[in-house]
């Protein structure tokens, strides 16, 4: 242990002690020690670390060093003892010494207290200060002061330290406390002293008494003051109560001047819009959305953005300013909801719509240009056109408002039974409480409440609570769809509640959904495969189907919500076997659903054709099987092949067509035979408009006749069985006739052509050199790398070095050692000869002595 | 004789009995109180008698109280003048005889418990009477195991009319060994051949548990020289059958063909398939012998001919099978359900061997592509992923049939020149054809099928892709990545307002639904 510390401090040794001293160089070094290391060249910006060095000094340097640790070390390389100052922190270098000196007192003052007898209550400890007694010293009062006042100012006069210290210039690097010392000086100056001291006493009262002095004056002129301030306050009451006054109760006036002074000047706001320019700048942002969703359906953003650096023309503005071409065409897409847009913007800018798209959008207003958010602002535009009475408003209101409107007179008496506020719910269970046993309207009236007393303006943690009631009533919906019978309605209206809060909270509402679908595909999962097939789920997942489809654009090429919900419902017409009228109910429901999700993007859905097939052979009585092939999940024979087909010709006569209950996919309890058979009926109806939907809708596909053409089949052989009511007859043959329409061509397939390849040139690659003397042209980790092995090198040749040396001292020590014995010895053995000698010639002369005598 | 009611009882006077019976050979008639237990009503009893009988005969045929050699019958022997002895061991081996037949029975309780306990017993009885045979060796060093016996074990196992499933497995421990491995496969296909032959119908059970048996038995892949034997010997023969590999490859192949021979029900003849390449026909004395079963499972069509076609794989790739319009025949079982079967997997995972070399013709090739994409157009998303990187790799494979997504200079054709009808490969003229199914696909739903359809449009790049992690893909992981994979950080809305569930008026749900 004792010998451990040694050896550390002397591997820190030549490091940092050494470079510390170096920092300390001396002023003026003799100049027979310097050795000048000479440069061959100089060169610019290179710093010389080493251009002057001090062998003799360093080398002396490190021998001391050795001396204090190394010798140290090989003196007691024998000695298992060890010497250890315990003292309190002796050895600890973060203590500064006055810290360990009280440290060291109070220790020893609680050693000292411990020792007394503990019977002893009476005696107090003696408390000192500096050694002395404070007993002692409150009886020499004036004695201490005196002294603690030289010891606060801590410098001598000029004076005492003349004649003190005058006298031998080798004493002046003596500390001036140390006058004990100086007095065992010769005897000669005692006398001298003598009277110092005297004199040094006498100036020493002197100062006291004048600081006396001072003190009386002080006290005399409070209390002049006293007395002249009560002539003051006679003069300067009234002031002051004032002010005091002033202060709790400010001016009204003075009040409006300064609040009118540090108001925010009016912003100059824009001037109303005409209508004419309001429905521009509707469209300008239906355009713009529409515009994005085309993008987004094309699937560029994957693509594109990532890959294409973004051009910058010269005539740039950089205000953001893109040219979309794409705006252009947008109006001339037909089908579907952009014919109804555009109808309504001319109707509101009355043909003016062109000339809008033509002009400069730059002219757009500030407020339209920073709409990067989009979407979020939907519904305050929407409240802002309200406001400004646009007459076309009826199909363009924010959803909530026109509900509002719609069921303001049924939702009157609502509205007064039920509480203003309500707090955001913290669990499902809770807002089922809320929502249960109530009306529709009562229920609605409840939800919008919960919206507006939780708004996220209002407090700060509404907006948590408000996405968390996104989760619950996506799961109250479930619940009212899993009902028997199912509450439709409720769920009808609150779908627009669910558009509202998914606007606002796009992240949360996109997790509840996932993970609502999650549940479902992972119920199915398991089920595929216990069994390898799955039962057509309950209309709850439907009914999540339906609104993911409503809340995202089902368009996109790619959308973290939409794609997997495609997936769920592709595994639905593929995993579930229909078994039941109601599972045809179901499938045809998804049907819907898909092609509702496709019918803007287009795209091909294989399964949805297979599934189509199907119903329509479970629907057709007497089968010839040709040409066509059934696929999973439906079968060429068994007892479900025959699931639609109707037999009884009355119930064909008495049929009319409407739609299916979405109810019934819950359920088809209590139908009568007929009742039943009208129901596939209506189904098959249902199929062959979806068959025929989907003639339109593949007609472009380059393959199309063969994906129809087992749908054309069945057709045939369904209008070979006369018994058909005359409008499904006539369906068949409206959609036999889309296949036949469109003839197809096949024109071979082309690969694009790819660009050639360039051809290697071997121009030189040229590297910027940022900084001399690092390695260039490497990666930062691989300086880093260089650099470290580097350190690494240059640290082990010093260790090796260091090592080296410390042998050598060690060999010069022992050499001198020995050489130290060998003297020692032949000193010794020299002496021995010489008493030899005298003895002999004592011996001898002694002897001649006898024998002359 | 008296004894208190209940188990805890029985298993006293059991206990007494037996000992009596073990102390002194004037007790020895106490052994019909006990075998009389065996037909108690009660589990428990049943089980306690079995435990007597099984401590009783133990000890007897260690001490070699049992008669050894051919079994004279009962009467003539106490009837006749004999010793004493003499007439002992033969009476008490005629006990020791019933008694098992006893246990055989108790093979068919409804108690598994007791099931258990008599197949153990059995199988002690088996044990011992090996180690002391009650047979005389006919020459020194005589193999000799108690085959009686252990068929009539073997027989219990296979019941016609129970599922032994359990037992089978309880069973399965004791196939670890090799001489009881060997005298099962023996004894199995006795026992299969006889009740095969014996019943006019068989019942489905009995197929089950024969499977059953039959593959729980394996033979180690290498003869190694440490066996063991369950009944101890001595000293191991070189002249035993039992010792040698190559007999319990014969008797396992005895046994399977013989199994197959007959006519299984369907469900079993997937099941046969499925171990059919992993655990039958490597340990097979002459693999060539399933060829007949192989080639007419291969014609059955549907799942079972593409079972049948890795069986089938084994014998071309190692044994040298020929098999003609093999190709055909893989052309004829691509059909829309080879997307929807559980054997997915397996088919493709084959298929890609099968059309792997590039010394095919490249019309077969091209047939092959174009059934496929023709397929496509029916296949779930997790199939397609699959599918259309096969496609790609067939095209990346044989050069000219890359004609099939680059046709430059081709005329306009007014319709698609393949036939889909044809059953040879080689008159489809799928040559003639392009893939326009696969750029049908590109517009189809699901972004990353819609992609992958997509490469054709490019000049194939030149390394193929391995279809090696796609092949066992579920809907379910395409869901899961679909849900993981995030793309931009904000989630994009729909910005037309919803109307309610139904959508707008167009929409075809409002269309053909209602919500009343």
């Amino acid at each position: 242990m004792g010998k451990a510390r040694p050896a550390a401090a002397r591997r820190k040794g030549p490091g940092a002690p050494a470079g510390a001293q170096g920092g300390r160089a001396r002023p003026s070094p003799n100049p027979f020690e310097v050795k000048v290391n000479r440069q061959k060249f100089p060169v610019l910006g290179r710093k010389a670390r080493h251009a002057v060095g001090q062998p003799g000094v360093s080398r002396a340097r490190a021998v001391q060093k050795r001396t204090q640790t190394l010798l140290k070390e090989y003196k007691e390389r024998d000695k298992s003892n060890v010497f250890t100052d315990k003292r309190f922190g002796e050895y600890s270098s973060n203590m500064s010494s006055e810290e360990k000196m009280m440290k060291r007192f109070a220790l020893e003052q609680q050693r000292q207290h411990e020792k007394k007898s503990i019977y002893n209550l009476n005696e107090d400890e003696e408390l000192t200060h500096y050694g002395q007694s404070l007993a002692d010293v409150e009886k020499h009062n004036d004695i201490v002061d005196s002294d603690s006042d030289t010891e606060e100012r801590g410098t001598l006069s000029a004076e005492l330290t003349a004649a003190h210290f005058g006298g031998g210039g080798g004493l002046l690097r003596k500390t001036p406390l140390q006058q004990g010392g100086e007095e065992e000086k010769p005897r000669s100056r005692k006398e001298l002293i003598e009277e110092l001291i005297a004199k040094s006493k006498q100036e020493k009262r002197a100062r006291q008494a004048q600081r006396e002095g001072a003190l009386e004056l002080t006290e005399k002129l409070d209390q002049d003051w006293k007395e002249i301030q009560t002539l003051l306050t006679h003069r300067t009451p009234q002031s002051e109560n004032r002010d005091k006054k002033e202060h709790p109760k400010p001016d009204v006036y003075d009040m409006m001047v300064r609040e009118l002074g540090l108001e925010r000047k009016a912003q100059p706001s824009n001037r109303m819009k005409t209508e004419e320019e309001l429905a521009k700048e509707e469209q300008d942002r239906l355009q713009k959305l529409e515009a994005a969703r085309l993008r987004r359906m094309r699937g560029e953003d994957e693509a594109g953005d990532a890959r294409k650096p973004k051009h910058l023309s010269a005539d740039d503005l950089n205000d953001g300013f893109v040219l979309d071409k794409d705006n252009r065409h947008l109006l001339s897409y037909t089908d579907g909801k952009m014919s109804i847009k555009e109808e309504q913007s001319r109707e509101a800018s009355d043909g003016e719509s062109k000339e809008e798209q033509g002009e400069d959008p730059s002219e757009e207003d500030p407020e339209d240009s920073s709409d990067p958010e989009g979407h979020l602002d939907l519904e305050s535009d929407a409240e802002s056109e309200e406001d400004c009475g646009w007459p076309d408003r009826e199909p363009r209101q924010a959803p909530g408002k026109r509900m509002t409107s719609n069921g303001h007179k049924a939702r009157e008496p609502a509205r007064t039974e039920l509480p203003y506020t309500f707090a955001a719910p913290e669990s499902y269970e809770e807002l089922k409480s809320l929502l249960s046993g109530k009306t529709m309207e009562e229920q609605l009236v409840v939800v919008e409440r919960i919206q507006t007393c939780n708004h996220p303006s209002l407090a700060v943690g509404n907006k948590a609570k408000l996405e968390k009631l996104f989760g619950f009533l996506l799961e109250y919906i479930g619940d009212l769809a899993t009902d028997d019978p199912p509450d439709l309605r409720v769920i009808d209206k609150l779908v627009v509640q669910l558009y509202n809060l998914c606007q606002m909270f796009p992240e949360s509402a996109s997790n509840s959904i996932t993970s609502v679908l999650r549940d479902a595909m992972h119920e199915m999962e398991g089920a595929v495969e216990a069994r390898g097939r799955a039962a057509f789920p309950g209309l709850d997942v439907l009914v999540y189907l339906k609104i993911t489809g409503t809340l995202f654009p089902a368009s996109d090429f790619r959308h973290p919500v939409v794609t997997p919900a495609l997936v769920c419902m592709s595994q639905l017409l593929t995993k579930c076997p229909v078994l039941s009228l109601q599972d045809v109910v179901k499938g045809l429901f998804v049907c819907c659903v898909f092609l509702d999700y496709v019918s803007l993007s287009r795209r091909f859905i294989p399964e949805l054709i297979n599934f189509l097939l199907g119903i329509l052979y479970v629907a057709t009585p007497n089968k010839h099987g040709h040409g066509y092939t059934l696929v999973h999940p439906f079968r060429t024979s068994g007892k479900n092949s025959e699931l639609l087909v109707v037999s009884d010709q009355e119930d064909t006569a008495t049929w009319q067509r409407r739609g299916l209950s979405l109810a019934w996919a819950s359920g088809l309890k209590g139908q009568t035979k007929t009742e039943a058979n009208h129901t596939r009926l209506s189904c098959l109806a249902v199929c062959l408009a979806l068959v025929k939907h989907c003639m339109l809708l593949y007609g472009p596909l380059p393959s199309f006749q063969t994906i129809v053409r087992p749908l054309g089949a069945l057709l045939t052989e369904h209008l070979a069985d006369g018994s058909r009511p005359l409008e499904l007859q006539e369906l068949c043959r409206s959609a036999l006739a889309d296949v036949e329409k469109h003839e197809q061509c096949c024109r071979p397939l082309v690969c694009e052509k790819s660009k050639p390849l360039p051809l290697k040139l071997f121009t030189p690659r040229l590297v910027r050199v940022l900084e001399f003397g690092k390695k260039q042209g490497s990666s930062k980790e691989e300086q880093e790398r260089k650099r470290l092995i580097h350190k690494h090198k240059r640290e082990f040749k010093g260790a090796v070095r260091e090592i080296r040396r410390d042998n050598q001292f060690l060999a010069r020590m022992q050499l001198s050692e020995t050489l130290e014995r060998d003297a020692e010895r032949k000193r010794k053995v020299k002496q021995l000869f010489n008493s030899l000698a005298t003895q002999e010639g004592e011996w001898k002369a002694l002897k001649r002595k006898k024998f002359k005598k | 004789m008296e004894r208190d009611p209940g188990p805890e009882g029985a298993r006293r006077a059991l206990g007494r009995l037996l000992e009596a019976v073990l102390a002194s050979r004037g007790q020895a008639n106490a052994v019909f109180d006990i075998l009389a237990v065996l037909q108690s009503e009660d589990h428990e009893e049943t089980q306690e008698a079995v435990r007597a009988c099984s401590r009783l005969f133990g000890a007897l045929l260690e001490r070699g109280e049992l008669f050894v050699g051919r079994l004279p019958s009962e009467g003539s022997v106490m009837a006749g003048s004999q010793g004493a002895t003499r007439k002992y061991k033969v009476w008490m081996r005629h006990r020791y005889h019933s008694c098992c037949n006893r246990l055989q029975e108790l093979l068919a309780h409804p108690s598994f418990g007791v099931k258990e306990l008599a197949l153990s017993t059995l199988m002690k009885f088996v044990q011992l009477e090996g180690a002391h045979p009650l047979e005389k060796p006919k020459w020194d060093g005589y193999y000799l195991f108690p085959r009686q016996l252990f068929k009539a074990v073997v027989e219990g196992l296979l019941s016609p009319e129970d599922d032994c499933s359990l037992l089978l497995s309880r069973f399965q421990e004791y196939l670890e060994h090799d001489d009881i491995r060997y005298h099962t496969m023996q004894a199995a296909t006795a026992v299969v051949g006889r009740v095969a032959d014996g019943y006019p119908e068989v019942p489905l059970t009995f197929w089950n548990n024969a499977f059953t048996l039959l593959s729980a038995v394996s033979l180690p892949r290498q003869e190694c020289s440490s066996s063991s034997f369950y009944v101890k010997h001595v000293e191991l023969s070189r002249t035993w059958k039992v010792v040698h590999l190559k007999e319990h490859r014969k008797a396992f192949q005895l046994m399977w063909l013989g199994f197959l021979r007959h006519k299984l029900p369907l469900s079993l003849y997937k099941k046969v398939l499925v171990v059919m390449h992993d655990s039958i026909l490597p340990h097979l004395a002459q693999p060539s012998l399933m060829i007949d079963f192989l080639t007419r499972a291969y014609d059955v069509g549907g799942a079972i001919s593409l079972l049948a076609l890795n069986g089938l794989f084994v014998l071309i790739h190692q044994h040298n099978l020929e098999y003609p319009d093999f190709y055909r025949k893989l052309y004829g079982l691509l059909d829309p359900s080879v997307f929807h079967v559980k054997y997915r997997a397996r088919f493709f995972h084959l298929a890609d061997l099968f059309l792997s070399s590039s010394h095919l013709p490249a019309y077969l090739v091209a047939a092959f592509a174009k059934r496929l994409s023709r397929l496509a157009l029916t296949a779930p998303p997790e199939a397609l992923l699959m599918v259309l990187p096969f496609i790609c790799n067939l095209l990346r494979r044989h050069p000219a049939c890359r004609v099939l997504v680059h046709r430059p200079l081709g005329p306009e054709l007014d319709a698609d020149p393949y036939d889909p009808e044809e059953e040879d490969p080689a008159k489809s003229r799928a040559l003639e054809s392009s893939l326009w199914e696969l750029q049908a696909l590109q517009r189809h739903y699901h972004p990353e099928v819609s992609q992958a359809a997509s490469v054709i449009n490019q000049a194939l790049s030149m390394p193929e892709v391995s279809i090696a992690p796609l092949l066992d893909l579920t809907a379910f992981e395409v869901f899961e990545r679909d849900l993981k994979k995030k793309g931009q950080e904000s989630v994009p809305l729909e910005f037309i307002p919803t109307q309610g569930l139904l959508g707008r008026q167009d929409d075809l749900c409002a269309q053909h639904f209602t919500l009343s």
